[in-house]
């Protein structure tokens, strides 16, 4: 990563153009060729420094639910239950965290009434009790790593 | 209440949500590929961003890759009557990305705030949740900070066909 790809990085952490060019926009405002912006994004992309590259969809406001869930995982289970979790479309991300609750994940669905049913089939695979923890109030959210 | 989206918004969410192509005309190529005019799916995806359904539309970096290899979840058992006043000043803090109140299930979980701190090392989370602490002052009687060893799974949200 060189210092024109932490610009373009740092530079399009949101904000990316709704128009025919949106390339050439960027292209334009970071005084580059629009072909050069395409190149570098399809090639951060590609070696996984972008996670993705797109619009980020808000699955509440899709009509759909979001939560988090914690499982405290005896040791020796754990990859066994880690395997269990994650073979579950609805969750989105899973995490190991050094605490007694040691596995965290979050569940994404596209109807609300999927979150109960969804904890319900993973404490029955997994015979492990899910503490669900629901955002009930958000007080930030925007993204502010910089490359 | 009416349906967030329709049909053909749902095309164009399924056809994007791993994201767009690198082509000069992206939106257009999408359009292609639906059978769309170029200007409908540019209106639908102006709309959502207007309506928030879309949080932004850019690069999502992996954060690891830029070197943020430690993220601590600190958590929080706020005085809930002070909570109102001091949520937005943690969620507010530079290095703080994602901030929430959620519910505390006792005698297991006693926290009901949750602030996201991501560092270069497990030092300066440290650094970091010290700030936090010294912020919420005596309205917290007790947190904690969860490391993350391991990313098990990370996707994100898709919707299904």
């Amino acid at each position: 990563m060189d210092d024109v790809d932490r610009r373009l990085v740092n530079a399009l952490q949101g904000g990316f153009p709704i128009a025919e060019r949106p390339y050439a926009e960027v292209a334009k405002m970071l005084g580059l060729a629009e072909a050069e912006v395409i190149e570098r994004l399809a090639a951060l992309r590609e070696a996984g420094v972008l996670s993705r590259f797109g619009p980020m969809y808000d699955a509440e406001r899709l009509g759909g639910a979001v939560t988090l869930c914690a499982m405290a995982v005896p040791e020796e289970r754990f990859e066994a239950v880690a395997a269990i979790v994650n073979g579950f479309p609805e969750v989105a991300h899973n995490y190991a965290r050094a605490h007694a609750l040691n596995m965290w994940f979050v569940l994404a669905v596209e109807r609300p009434e999927q979150i109960a049913a969804t904890i319900a089939r993973i404490e029955v695979a997994t015979g492990l009790e899910v503490l669900n923890l629901p955002k009930l109030d958000e007080y930030f959210l925007e993204l502010k790593l910089t490359a | 209440m009416t349906a967030p989206i329709d049909e053909t918004d749902r095309r164009i969410v399924r056809a994007t949500q791993a994201g767009l192509p690198f082509v000069a005309r992206p939106y257009h190529a999408v359009a292609e590929a639906l059978g769309f005019e170029p200007e409908e799916v540019m209106r639908r995806l102006q709309r959502m961003l207007d309506a928030r359904i879309i949080r932004r539309i850019g690069a999502v970096p992996n954060h690891y890759r830029l070197g943020w290899t430690a993220n601590g979840m600190s958590v929080w058992d706020v005085d809930d009557e002070r909570l109102p006043a001091l949520g937005p000043k943690v969620g507010g803090l530079p290095f703080v990305t994602h901030c929430y109140r959620r519910p505390r299930r006792p005698p297991l979980w006693p926290y009901n705030l949750f602030a996201m701190v991501h560092g270069r090392d497990a030092d300066e989370v440290a650094a970091k949740v010290g700030e936090i602490a010294a912020l919420l002052g005596d309205a917290a009687r007790g947190h904690a900070v969860l490391m993350s060893t391991r990313i098990l799974k990370k996707t994100g949200l898709r919707l299904g066909d």
